[in-house]
């Protein structure tokens, strides 16, 4: 008899048989990813601009672009709450927007149910930009016109990296749905 | 994307409840964060207390990453040193024997400047630093400019004091965590700081940008005395900062003073030194208003 193909009684997620998915991981990774990206923008190099892409942002904006569904609607306050202890803004800033973006995605999502990933991008482009400018109205500084000049290239380098986060998220979805667990 | 079936409630009663609850949270949540920001818009310092916990908590990782990324730079700095090292060699030690002459002028000037002291009795106390510690980090994604300072009030550290480099002045503590501490940067849009040009008593204010520039604005307006290429050091008005520390060096002229570029750019600092304020009373006489009066 024919050896079968080995792969045959496995999927993306890994073997089929005897494996099962765990739950601490397809659950935690999510949220640890989004925390993790709120935490990264501090170690970078204490440069005189704003550089860095708001990366807990984006990895929320993934998340819930990505893989609609698996964020609930109210996960803008605590995740925003945490990007607050951290980000430099006035407290409550991310906890506002992050809330507000999830529910806009959920607008934008019962208006045009079937999208293409150039749409998502759309999206998120707009809600980014909206996301640095309100950053600038609402620093606790007086806005001035340099400074927002300044955003600019933060602006083009958070919108050109969209895509690249989309990927690493969809990786991450791969990983968080893997059959770790022997049964 | 294919649209997830989420929405679409069945005819259980948990689930519609279930997802009626969410857009209540959601919308509490936004509103919560709306009174919050409003908050802590008027009063900043409202919630520095859970900010310096995180803050805290977080020190040990940044601590670890800030070692590893002055390590990896100062191993480019040593690459890149070899690259016509022969020509650089050469141009060092023509630099060098200038900075020993001047290096003497200096010394005789301080002996000069410590016998004219002396005719004048007054004397210099000792301006130990208070803590000696890394910039660990930076708020990079937010338009306010702050950085993360390895030490807190556990070493001394209090709100006000300035912080220097070797270069010249890097900010001022705005907040302290019991390890860690949040620097306020020249460059943040709310740093203000008074400075005079070095070699005549041109007094101005520098103020940030927000974009990496300090814009100097001169308090007495007339012919604008200033050229690109000058020197602005610490005046010590104010009281927090002693007086004589590089901020800038001008690079653009304005109608009002001029933009410039600060000497000590937190990027390629590595070590800062916490000192204290230097003269308490006329800090706080600073920030008392005028109707108030100062105790005795």
């Amino acid at each position: 008899m024919d050896r079968i193909e080995p792969r045959a009684r496995s999927d993306a997620y890994g073997s089929r048989i005897n494996r099962s998915h765990s739950p601490l991981l397809a659950n935690i990774i999510p949220w640890a990813s989004i925390l993790l990206g709120s935490l990264l923008p501090m170690l970078a190099i204490a440069a005189a601009l704003p550089m860095v892409p708001p990366l807990g942002f984006l990895l929320l904006l993934s998340w819930r672009l990505v893989r609609p569904g698996l964020l609930p609607v109210w996960a803008g306050f605590p995740l925003g709450l945490f990007d607050d202890l951290y980000s430099g803004q006035p407290f409550g800033f991310a906890i506002l927007t992050w809330s507000v973006t999830l529910l806009v995605i959920e607008l934008v999502e019962m208006r045009w149910p079937w999208r293409a990933f150039w749409q998502d991008w759309f999206t998120a482009g707009i809600l980014s930009t909206l996301y640095l400018v309100t950053g600038w109205l609402l620093s606790g500084a007086s806005p001035t016109l340099p400074a927002l000049v300044a955003i600019v290239p933060q602006l083009v380098l958070t919108v050109l990296l969209f895509p690249v986060i989309a990927r690493f998220v969809a990786r991450l979805d791969e990983l968080r749905l893997r059959r770790w667990r022997r049964v | 994307m294919a649209p997830s079936g989420q929405r679409r409630s069945s005819y259980s009663k948990r689930a519609q409840y279930n997802l009626f609850t969410g857009y209540i949270v959601a919308g509490a949540g936004a509103l919560i964060g709306a009174v919050l920001l409003g908050v802590s818009l008027f009063q900043p310092d409202l919630f520095g207390g859970p900010r310096g916990a995180a803050q805290d908590a977080a020190t040990p990782a940044t601590e670890t990453v800030a070692a590893a990324r002055t390590g990896s730079k100062s191993l480019w700095d040593s690459i890149s040193g070899y690259y016509r090292a022969g020509s650089k060699n050469a141009e060092l030690k023509r630099e060098m024997e200038l900075a020993r002459i001047r290096l003497a002028e200096a010394e005789a000037l301080r002996q000069e400047n410590v016998r004219l002291k002396g005719l004048l009795e007054l004397q210099d106390k000792d301006r130990t630093p208070v803590a000696v510690a890394r910039l660990v980090g930076s708020t990079a994604s937010s338009t306010r400019r702050f950085a993360y300072l390895g030490a807190g009030s556990d070493d001394g550290v209090t709100v006000g004091m300035p912080v220097r480099s070797p270069r010249g002045v890097v900010g001022r503590i705005l907040e302290t965590g019991n390890s860690s501490s949040r620097v306020l940067l020249l460059t943040d849009s709310e740093s203000v700081l008074p400075v005079r040009r070095a070699g005549d008593e041109t007094v101005a204010f520098a103020e940030g940008r927000g974009d990496s520039l300090l814009r100097i604005k001169l308090i007495n307006l007339g012919i604008n005395p200033l050229q690109p290429g000058d020197l602005f050091v610490t005046s010590g008005a104010g009281g927090y900062y002693p007086p004589g520390i590089a901020v800038a060096i001008v690079t653009e002229l304005a109608d009002d003073g001029g933009l410039a570029r600060i000497v000590s750019d937190p990027a390629a600092t590595d070590f800062v030194a916490v000192e204290p304020i230097f003269e308490p009373e006329a800090a706080i006489g600073a920030g008392t208003p005028v109707e108030e009066e100062l105790g005795d």
